[in-house]
């Protein structure tokens, strides 16, 4: 197991990359802790497959360097990287049985007889699979071929980090939950280094650890579930961590006081004004909404209500203010009527965003 | 051979979303052993060897009988065009040509046409004995055509269609319809039932349903399968010449009989054969990027 | 595939080709069937002889040659073109642009009409004015195919070779470029050798298509007649002289109807059985491990 280190990494497609817009993955410094468990978070597109690849050493990056535990692997092979990658769609060795799929990895590394059985023997076990080593791996069901592929990143011994690329994209949905616990337990009983990209931001938040959310080739934000929600770092990840997504709106900030056109609304801490696109966020589990006009000793803003949408556990109130869209979550007793209200923040979970990154105010 | 062991998937290296940015420079080599371009090579020598037989043709049907008789030179020392000139001005040569183009055109509509409905009866529904009647229609195509020379040739003059054009376009469709039939049921077989069912609901009929919908959908396979039936009845011969005499006459025949009536006008001879190259040629460059795939999706 | 629906009104749909093909396959068929149990002194004048002429054909020396002959042939263009054409499917570029024009420069022996293929070779082999006679001539090999039984042989079997082995080929590439770059990758992290990537991915990933080339293959140099017959008329003496045109000879040649309808017969059904042993053989082993798992 080993710590990953990026050092300016970066990479493009193509040749001679001119501008930023050019680079498939934007200049980025980044650590992966050993034993950590990593998910890479970000719609399609946003360089998620590429900085996989090159991880795992099937892409050369344009520039910066790969390091595992201070070695520089940047120039090493996959083979030699000691990486083991779990793919979208099962990738198995048709023809073989079970036991000889796993014991693949181990045979091209010419590992002696007796420590290939014992290693599969243990793997499989670990797996739940020791009564289908028998079995031709072509006749089984995905989840078990998806057990197979980490198998064979896991029977190597010096295996650094294992890497899955949407490992649960082709699998049935009731099974989806029972192979995550699985891997929990591989994860927690062998203690690999893992880095789990996904699309599905449930799964990436009950699964990491550490969530990494990326947005058009860059890294925008490396925390918790909880940070990602309370405090995301870039507009993005506002909108895309939580259902719905965060409120942003543009402003101006002067001392502890935001203003949305005519609206004020209070912030907890300090900020300067700024100069660029300055924006507040607040997600609408923050944002209370009260009848028209009962608001103003409470510092109330004005809205108008376009619709209340009932998604089963909550509803969502649908509003503008200022005529900008923004949506709160009702709790259950909350009543709306007519077709104005009142909201309030929770000024503690309002954010401010300049060019789309959050900055600290002062105490 | 190591060194391409590595390298023969180098696109593989790039993920898919990658696939307009190109491949250059995105991929690790591994160097290790001689850096000898093995597969490169291999295919040069194919193509060479592909290459060569067709290029003495052509170079033979720019030469005089002369020089072809004569003189040994790679390639035509007094170019003359003499021969395409003759097989142009004459008739008896041309209109070998517009026979074959007819009777293949034929061929090919008429076996696309028979094929289309058949082939999705055989990839939408079961029906009394449609295992057996697939099968059959595929052992057409193991029938040997020097079998049924003979049968034809009487058949065919018992109806009074003996050298006419449709005569070979019927009897092409012996190899022709079954593999129209396979083809296409392999296409639409990767068309998902449920478009079927939506236009039934949205009020569609099936005359209308197939030709407005289903047919735009499975394009590329009508364009595989109508290719196949081109090539296949274009190139073959025996029994085309068996059907013919002299209306209908096919340019392979009249390739052949004039090589036995004057023998030795090896100019001619090239330069008809180069001809008959040049049909085929186009139609490969309109559907090269079907070829490959039109050959994964048939069924067996 | 097991949720089509029964639906006996498909049958509309099939009866187009059921009638097109009956009228090209029965009629004919039926003729030679007939033939192959008559004997005829000409004047329209037929008797029943029963299986007499199967008897005879199956008891030829003639049928006998032409038969190891043709079985030797297939075996020899199924042992080259089938190898060579997966070496060529693996050499092919990458980029689109080269691909594509590979593409078209291999399809092109396969559109050209089957006796100007044999055109074409007639002309390269001949010692006087062809290219490769010539070349070999010069170079001191007593190459003739008109007079040596072997370089006739090897002539033939080059030409096949030229003719075809670009359809293998196109095949397996469609093949290759069906597998998943996934397997690729997954490979390199396992370390696997260029060889454990062909034998363990790729050639699996070909099994369909390989199937259908060995089959296609199969037929068509079974019944191959045009190509040789303009090369070499089935000589010198017999030498090249397969089923089919041992068949058109007798029929045609020597107007001998009965006997060519019974080697007819007996021909086409020799292709369905070893089409049928080939298919067995090559799909037996998917079958039996889809069996069990529930």
């Amino acid at each position: 197991m080993a710590r990953i280190d990026l050092r300016t990494l970066a990479h493009s497609y193509r040749p001679n990359p001119a501008g930023r817009a050019d680079y498939a993955l934007k200049p980025m410094d980044m650590t992966w802790r050993d034993g950590g468990a990593y998910a890479l978070l970000g719609p399609s597109g946003c360089g998620k497959t590429t900085l996989l690849n090159i991880i795992s050493g099937l892409l050369v990056p344009s520039q910066g360097q790969v390091l595992f535990d201070d070695e520089d692997v940047t120039a090493v092979i996959p083979e030699d990287r000691n990486i083991a990658q779990v793919f979208q769609f099962p990738v198995i060795y048709d023809t073989m049985t079970v036991r000889q799929n796993l014991e693949f990895p181990l045979r091209n590394r010419r590992v002696p007889e007796p420590e290939i059985a014992a290693r599969v023997a243990e793997i499989a076990e670990a797996l739940h699979m020791t009564e289908d080593l028998p079995r031709k791996a072509r006749g089984l069901t995905a989840d078990a071929k998806q057990k197979i592929s980490l198998g064979r990143g896991l029977v190597r011994q010096d295996t650094a980090a294992i890497l899955f690329d949407e490992p649960l994209t082709v699998i049935d949905p009731h099974l989806k939950w029972q192979l995550r616990s699985q891997l929990k337990a591989l994860h927690r009983r062998y203690d690999f280094t893992m880095i789990y990209v996904t699309h599905d931001q449930t799964e990436a938040l009950t699964f990491a650890d550490s969530v990494v959310v990326m947005h058009d080739g860059e890294v925008v934000q490396v925390g918790t579930p909880e940070e990602l929600f309370e405090r995301p770092a870039h507009t993005f990840v506002g909108y895309f961590i939580g259902s719905p997504g965060m409120n942003v709106l543009p402003c101006t900030v002067d001392g502890r006081t935001a203003r949305v056109g005519a609206s004020e609304i209070a912030l907890a801490r300090a900020y300067a004004p700024r100069n660029g696109k300055v924006e507040l966020g607040v997600r609408p589990e923050f944002v209370r909404v009260a009848p028209a006009g009962a608001g103003a000793e409470s510092g109330g803003v004005p809205v108008r209500v376009t619709g209340v949408e009932d998604v089963g556990r909550y509803r969502i109130a649908r509003l503008r203010l200022e005529g900008h869209p923004m949506a709160a979550i009702l709790p259950d007793d909350a009543r709306i009527d007519g077709d104005t209200a009142a909201v309030s923040f929770d000024p503690a979970h309002v954010n401010v965003y300049v060019d789309d990154h959050r900055v600290e105010g002062e105490a | 051979m190591q060194q391409s062991a590595t390298t023969m998937r180098e696109g593989a290296a790039v993920p898919q979303r990658a696939a307009t940015g190109g491949t250059a420079g995105a991929v690790r080599r591994r160097t290790r052993g001689g850096g000898v371009p093995v597969k490169p090579l291999i295919l040069t020598l194919y193509l060479v060897f592909l290459l060569l037989p067709i290029y003495w043709l052509v170079s033979m049907s720019l030469k005089t009988n002369e020089e072809i008789l004569s003189t040994f030179a790679l390639w035509p020392q007094d170019l003359t065009f003499a021969n395409y000139a003759e097989i142009l001005s004459d008739p008896a040569w041309y209109m070998g040509y517009v026979n074959s183009t007819i009777y293949v055109v034929l061929n090919t509509v008429i076996s696309v046409s028979v094929a289309l409905p058949a082939a999705y009866a055989f990839s939408r529904y079961r029906f009394l004995g449609d295992k057996h009647l697939f099968f059959w229609l595929l052992t057409n195509r193991m029938a040997p055509p020097a079998v049924f020379a003979l049968p034809f040739f009487q058949l065919y003059s018992s109806i009074g269609l003996f050298d006419t054009h449709i005569a070979v376009a019927l009897a092409h469709c012996l190899f022709n319809v079954p593999l129209a039939v396979w083809i296409l049921e392999g296409f639409m077989s990767g068309v998902p039932r449920e478009i079927d069912e939506t236009a039934y609901i949205d009020g569609y009929s099936f005359p209308r349903f197939f030709t407005r919908i289903f047919m735009p959908l499975i394009a590329p396979g009508i364009g595989v399968a109508a290719f196949f039936c081109f090539m296949f009845s274009w190139v073959e011969l025996l029994l085309a010449r068996t059907l013919t005499s002299v209306d209908a006459k096919p340019i392979a025949a009249t390739m052949t009989r004039t090589v036995s009536a004057s023998g030795l006008d090896w100019g001619v001879l090239a330069a008809a054969g180069a001809l008959t190259i040049v049909p085929g040629a186009l139609v490969i460059y309109f559907v090269r990027n079907y070829i490959a795939k039109g050959f994964a999706l048939g069924r067996v | 595939m097991q949720t089509r629906p029964v639906n006996q009104k498909a049958w509309f749909l099939v009866l187009p080709v059921v009638v097109l093909v009956a009228f090209s396959a029965i009629i004919p068929l039926m003729t030679v069937v007939n033939y192959s149990v008559q004997d005829t002194f000409g004047n329209n004048q037929f008797f029943w002889v029963g299986l007499e002429w199967f008897d005879d054909i199956i008891h030829s020396e003639r049928f006998h040659d032409a038969f190891l002959r043709q079985i030797l042939f297939s075996a020899l263009i199924l042992a080259i073109q089938v190898p060579l054409g997966i070496v060529v499917a693996l050499c092919m570029p990458k980029s689109r642009f080269w691909t594509a024009v590979v593409l078209v420069l291999m399809a092109l022996p396969l559109l050209i009409p089957w006796n100007v293929v044999g055109t074409i070779w007639q002309i390269f082999g001949r010692v006087d004015i062809g290219l490769l006679g010539k070349t070999l001539f010069s170079l001191g090999i007593d190459y003739n195919y008109t007079q040596d039984p072997i370089d006739a042989w090897v002539t033939v079997v080059v030409m096949d070779v030229w003719h075809w082995t670009s359809l293998v080929a196109l095949l397996c590439y469609a093949g290759l470029q069906s597998i998943p770059d996934a397997y690729y990758q997954a490979a390199r992290i396992d370390g696997a050798s260029r060889w454990a990537v062909f034998r363990h991915i790729q050639l699996p990933k070909m099994k369909r298509v390989l199937l259908i080339a060995v089959l296609l293959r199969f037929m068509d140099s079974f019944m191959i007649y045009t190509e040789p017959f303009v090369v070499t008329g089935g000589g010198p003496g017999n030498s090249t002289t397969f089923l089919s045109i041992d068949l058109v000879k007798m029929a045609i040649g020597q107007f001998d109807l009965g006997k060519a309808a019974a080697m007819s017969i007996i021909y086409f059904l020799t292709i369905l059985l070893l089409s049928w042993v080939f298919y067995t053989v090559m799909t037996s082993s998917d079958a039996s491990d889809r069996k069990p798992r529930g």
